[in-house]
């Protein structure tokens, strides 16, 4: 699950971490009001979506005066924001943070991540901040600074010394950066994180470390003990299809194709999707639904799969184990039933219970396109697709 | 012959009066598995499918002996029973359970690392000898006994290809779900060592996905030690970025563990990477006729 900048803010001033003044506003007038209230000549205006690269396509602009500060935020609010993360489309933003405007000498990057091979948490740093810290891992390595910490024991002293010496600090620099880096440890794992990350840390030119901008990703499977992290979520942020599917406990996620999929089990839903495309076709939507669906969840999964007006075709692909292909059967028929379908609907069923699953099926009187392989119902979705842009 | 588990590896379920516990268990002992024992604490002394419960781990392995344990228990109990199994010294675990948090598997990985005892898993179908034990809740027909290891981490995914395989005659030695979480035990790396060294196996399948790194330490080790061919397929090349595709370890976050990364660093290692899922069965038997040809 991940959060807005805002809100990541919030939890490192918590901790201790210090970060710039600023609110979140949802129109201008609050944004020139806020301005005036801090009264500075530098104000920051930032758009909160969940996307990163935001300054690059337009949601960050630097002003000088509240009236400034009304304008860029007329100009931000209600626009789609284009970045490398959002696609195409861009993300709708409904509101954005005005904070005070920091006078920067250097740039820092602090994070702390999983390091799934080595199934540790690892401290991150570098001197070159304000940049994407893959880019400089690529560019210059040896300017990156990493620490392991084991965790029984924790965050110890001398590993921050380690880390911040490496830095190249001055010693009354170390005891700020002291507090920054076991802050953001001690978020780290008070709140079941998979990734921390401060950038940049500025250090301003008083010597002061600042967080100008923070990302914080949490575990969803540790979400069930931090109810507190659960009410951060932001739905604005998630596609209303996607919402909706979690609603059920299905795993859905919105593509840009016009083929339709259900299929159960992540990885063979990854496969069909990548059959798909491989066969010149563009997949829909990712939709797992899982081991042990009831005939309602695949009911409500196959609506929410047909709600995307881009579907052309639908493929269902199911290999059955734990999954009867009678459930599949049952509940498509279902949702067939209540809802208007007039779309070519593929479906490969094998495994259990699958000669039960193809005769009810067969019986319902809808014409399904029945196959018993995966390569076959491919192929067969990509004639069906052919026909429906010729008509 | 086949790796980790054979005709005599005898296996205890904890969770085993629990409802997935109790089907699998009568699953497992009808496909061949010596199911000796089950434990769920408060149950000792009643029976499941003629099977013996105990209260701990440490009493199951007192009466029965075991080789194995595989765990069906809940996300919140699932730590402590995997380290209540390495702390009865048991040497091999395989844990079902899926939404673990990743926190806690951090600290299990440690533990039964000092304690020797290996994990499948977590979030796995499991692991089957084809003929021989059938450890997980993977349907036990679609396998044949055969030459081919497989290792995967993905469950449905892995029964498809098993299927394209069998459906061709081709038998499989055994195939192992590694687990589709970030933390997991056993890796490719492991598994690629125990193959190449089973006289039985004569040639690897490697089911990746997206996110981490184990496919790219893989074909580094393949490259420097595996002499038995290898085929990889690679789920998630249509997968978007910083998005969980189900599997809590199948995500590309900050641009790494891209399929396509994956697939280079395979081809670049000399193992055969397909593209199309539907073909994993024609490829490997074109690679059989080949590498028997030489």
């Amino acid at each position: 699950m991940r959060i807005h900048e805002y809100q990541a803010k919030e939890i490192l001033r918590e901790y201790g971490i210090p970060v710039p003044k600023g609110k979140l506003v949802r129109n201008p007038e609050e944004a020139e009001q806020f301005a005036e209230e801090i009264g500075l000549k530098k104000i920051v205006i930032k758009a909160q979506v969940h996307a990163g690269g935001r300054g690059k396509g337009g949601g960050v602009r630097i002003v000088k005066t509240p009236v400034e500060a009304r304008i860029a935020a007329q100009e931000i609010i209600g626009m789609r924001l284009v970045t490398n993360q959002t696609g195409g489309e861009g993300r709708l933003v409904k509101k954005v943070l005005v904070e005070e405007g920091v006078d920067i000498r250097d740039e820092f990057y602090l994070g702390v991540v999983l390091d799934r091979s080595k199934a540790s948490p690892l401290i991150i740093a570098t001197s070159e901040g304000g940049v994407e810290i893959e880019k400089v891992a690529m560019e210059a390595p040896e300017k990156i600074v990493k620490e392991w910490i084991d965790p029984y024991v924790g965050l110890r002293n001398f590993q921050i010394n380690k880390i911040c010496y490496r830095l190249g600090l001055k010693s009354n620099q170390v005891e700020k950066m002291r507090r920054i880096i076991s802050g953001l440890y001690n978020i780290f794992s008070k709140y079941d994180c998979l990734m921390v990350e401060i950038n940049p840390l500025a250090q301003t030119i008083n010597e002061d470390f600042i967080a100008i901008d923070a990302k914080i990703n949490f575990d969803d499977n540790a979400l069930f003990r931090h109810k507190e992290i659960v009410s951060l979520r932001d739905p604005e942020e998630e596609s209303p299809l996607e919402t909706e599917a979690s609603k059920y406990n299905l795993n859905y996620i919105k593509l840009n194709g016009n083929v339709g999929c259900m299929v159960n089990g992540a990885g063979l839903a990854m496969a069909t999707m990548d059959m798909i495309k491989f066969l010149g076709a563009e997949p829909a939507n990712f939709l797992d639904v899982g081991g042990g669906a009831s005939v309602e969840m695949v009911k409500n999964g196959f609506k929410i799969l047909i709600a995307d007006k881009d579907v052309k075709v639908v493929f269902i692909n199911i290999f059955g184990g734990i999954m009867r292909c009678d459930t599949i059967a049952r509940g498509v028929l279902e949702a067939i039933s209540e809802s208007k379908v007039n779309i070519p609907i593929v479906i490969r069923l094998e495994g259990t219970n699958v000669e039960e699953g193809r005769r009810i099926l067969n019986e319902s009187g809808f014409n399904f396109i029945i196959t018993s392989s995966m390569k076959e119902g491919a192929e067969k979705v990509v004639q069906a697709l052919g026909r429906a842009k010729n008509v | 012959m086949s790796i980790l588990i054979d005709e005599k590896t005898r296996v205890i379920v904890q969770g085993i009066t629990g409802k997935e516990g109790m089907f699998h268990t009568k699953q497992m002992i009808e496909y061949g598995t010596k199911v000796v024992g089950g434990v769920t604490p408060g149950r000792g002394g009643q029976f499941v499918e003629g099977v013996p419960v105990f209260n701990t781990v440490e009493e199951a392995v007192k009466n029965t002996a075991p080789d194995v344990t595989v765990i069906f228990v809940p996300p919140q109990f699932a730590s402590d029973a995997m380290m209540e199994a390495a702390d009865s010294g048991l040497s091999l675990i395989v844990c079902l359970t899926e939404g673990i948090p990743t926190m806690d598997m951090i600290f299990v990985k440690k533990y039964l690392k000092e304690r020797g005892s290996k994990l499948i898993g977590p979030n796995t179908p499991g692991i089957i000898s084809p003929g021989k034990c059938k450890i997980g809740v993977m349907a036990g027909y679609i396998h044949k006994p055969g030459s081919i290891g497989i290792m995967s981490r993905s469950g449905t995914l892995t029964y498809e290809v098993v299927n394209q395989l069998t459906k061709k005659g081709i038998g499989q030695s055994t195939c192992v779900g590694i687990g589709g979480d970030q933390i997991i035990g056993l890796n490719f790396i492991d598994l690629l060592e125990m193959f190449e060294n089973d006289k039985d196996t004569e040639a690897i399948i490697m089911i990746g996905e997206i996110g981490g790194t184990v496919e790219e330490e893989a074909a580094n080790y393949i490259h420097n030690n595996i002499k038995k061919p290898v085929l990889a397929f690679i789920a998630g090349v249509t997968a978007p970025p910083e998005k969980r595709m189900g599997h809590a370890g199948a995500i590309i976050a900050g641009g790494r563990g891209t399929a396509n990364e994956k697939m280079k660093a395979l081809e670049m290692a000399g193992v055969k990477v397909v593209r199309n899922p539907a073909m994993i069965g024609e490829e490997l038997e074109e690679i059989l006729k080949n590498f028997s040809k030489i």
